[in-house]
């Protein structure tokens, strides 16, 4: 119990943010409107690529000699930029197409 | 001064996902959104390699390089891909994701077991969570991408007792966990492989029967997964703009599952035990010595052209056809004329929310020409004539009266109050999901056989004779 709430002190700010970001969340995104809600998916699976931040971190902090963390570090940029961009530039493919029309 | 810079730039990125997420919202700034977002990206990532860290080798050009890789991949990828195989695209973005995380959890625990790094009881949780739903999400993701390719069945992968196995190898992965986690440093980097390896094939297990029309929710589920990983992975490095990022990806992916459930009036429970349409047994079987009705290309032509408005109703057959274009000649044709053509969208029309708007986007229908399903059902009784391309469960009124369907209670476009239908099929197969379909044998139905893009050709060239 102690543990716990320590935890809970040490990281208030931190739980605020967790709480506020879901409930921001859900209102944002319940409002998008079933034509788009393929874009959306997209688009918020291009956002969770934001991993790729942990990953630079973690080549940052790595010694030059130490292989096994470069490599798996080098792995998750990797990984997480096809994501990014990937994401990105496929979403911006689709919404082209519905800004498109606007135009007819 | 530069700390404050980092931070600031964290700060407006973390703004401009939810700021873009939010233009998302209207097909009018849906594209600015999305560029806003992908800004705010470029903000953090930038951030993140100038900050300073104390005693850091940084190793930039490893960074660069591995970003020009991934980023080359990802960009040609996303050139390359037809609009019909985009939830086997997002499937395996997805999947990518997952797997960042999960190297980002293993090189953690590899600091962790050999001593280099200490880790409370707090963080050594959350490092395992990111470990655990980013190895479900990546085996999964790429199991769904290999059964929308249509790589994989799920009969091939699915054992017989599946959902029994399910349960023994969630029960094994949460112990598992748990037994990490309770453990500590004592342990060895062995059993924190064993986990990974544990929740990776539970990843695969619990993707392995779920299929057909319930894609759209496993899809969904997958993408709130990823997200959950990365703000998991945001704790693990005290990272907002990850935590943000994740977090908000975490919520896109419930509210989508939720909407795809009701769609179907399944539970999420229900789905994910799996099975839909794989016992066909409910189904009435009765309906083995019913004629259809058919109708030849010269007679749907005239009716269509005689008729004051027009509900198409496209499937994923429409997609796999690919007949989205020539159905649009279709309906120019016939808006040429003064036929009023909409088209009736049921959510989980296509192999991912939204799926089939996307399509019929590429093919210059407008979107306000797109009509869901509350919609299109008020709108049903004043159409002369429905036109179903390649949609079979949807339209389905067993959904409506026959309480032993598998798809009973699921909400559908009631097509059979409109004055004629006309279904546009192959041969009389039932649906994906395997269940028959009385609107076949229905009084006002007629049926047009053979290939959707041919007979829709057919259709345009003896429309243009009249």
């Amino acid at each position: 119990m102690d543990a716990i709430l320590q935890f809970f002190n040490e990281h208030l700010i931190l739980i605020y943010l967790l709480i506020f970001t879901v409930i921001l969340g859900f209102e944002v995104i319940s409002k998008v409107p079933t034509v788009l809600h393929t874009p959306l998916m997209s688009g918020a699976n291009a956002v969770s690529g934001v991993v790729i931040i942990g990953a630079i971190i973690l080549i940052r902090n790595a010694s030059a000699n130490d292989y096994l963390t470069l490599s798996l570090g080098a792995i998750g940029v990797i990984l997480g930029m096809i994501n990014v961009v990937g994401g990105f530039a496929v979403t911006d493919r689709m919404l082209e197409m519905f800004k498109k029309k606007k135009k007819s | 001064m530069i700390n404050f810079i980092v931070d600031i730039s964290y700060l407006l990125g973390a703004v401009a996902f939810v700021w873009g997420l939010r233009q998302m919202s209207t097909p009018d700034t849906a594209r600015k959104g999305n560029l806003l977002a992908a800004f705010g990206m470029g903000l953090a990532i930038v951030a993140t390699m100038i900050v300073p860290m104390d005693d850091a080798e940084n190793n930039y050009s490893l960074i660069l390089g591995s970003m020009l890789v991934g980023g080359l991949g990802g960009f040609t990828a996303s050139k390359k891909v037809q609009m019909t195989a985009m939830p086997q695209m997002v499937s395996i973005f997805n999947g990518l994701g997952g797997a960042c995380a999960v190297v980002l959890a293993m090189t953690e625990l590899v600091h962790f077991y050999d001593g280099t790094v200490a880790f409370d009881k707090g963080q050594l949780f959350i490092i395992l969570t990111t470990l655990l739903i980013g190895a479900i999400a990546f085996t999964g993701s790429m199991l769904a991408f290999a059964k929308l390719q249509g790589l994989v069945w799920d009969s091939q992968v699915t054992l017989p007792k599946h959902n029994i196995i399910n349960w023994i190898l969630l029960f094994a992965t949460v112990g598992m966990t748990t037994y990490l986690f309770l453990g500590g440093a004592a342990l060895g980097m062995s059993m924190a492989i064993g986990l990974m390896v544990l929740a990776l094939v539970y990843g695969f297990s619990f993707v392995a029967p779920i299929g057909g029309a319930d894609m759209p929710v496993v899809i969904s589920l997958l993408n709130s997964f990823t997200g959950l990983s990365a703000a998991a992975a945001g704790l693990i490095y005290n990272n907002q703009i990850m935590l943000v990022g994740g977090i908000l990806v975490g919520a896109a992916g419930t509210i989508l599952t939720v909407l795809m459930c009701q769609a179907m009036n399944r539970s999420l429970f229900s789905v994910l035990i799996g099975g839909f349409g794989g016992e066909a047994t409910a189904a009435k079987s009765t309906s083995g010595d019913q004629i259809a009705k058919v109708i030849t290309i010269n007679d749907a032509a005239i009716q269509l052209y005689y008729s004051q408005s027009i509900m198409v109703v496209p499937g994923y057959g429409l997609a796999v056809a690919q007949a989205q274009k020539i159905t649009k000649e279709l309906d120019d044709l016939l808006e040429q004329n003064g036929v009023d053509v909409k088209y009736a969208i049921h959510p989980v029309a296509g192999r991912m929310p939204g799926h089939m708007n996307v399509l019929l986007a590429e093919a210059d229908v407008p979107y306000p020409k797109l009509l869901d399903l509350e919609d299109a059902n008020s709108a049903m009784t004043n159409t002369d004539m429905v036109i179903i391309v390649g949609a079979n469960d949807v339209v389905n009124p067993a959904a409506n009266d026959d309480p032993n369907s598998p798809i009973y209670g699921m909400p559908v476009l009631n097509v059979w109050e409109a004055k004629h239908v006309v279904v546009l099929k192959r041969s009389m197969k039932p649906g994906y999901a395997g269940i028959q379909n009385q609107l076949f044998f229905h009084e006002k139905t007629k049926m047009l056989f053979g290939d959707a893009k041919v007979s829709i050709q057919k259709l345009v060239s003896e429309i243009k004779t009249l």
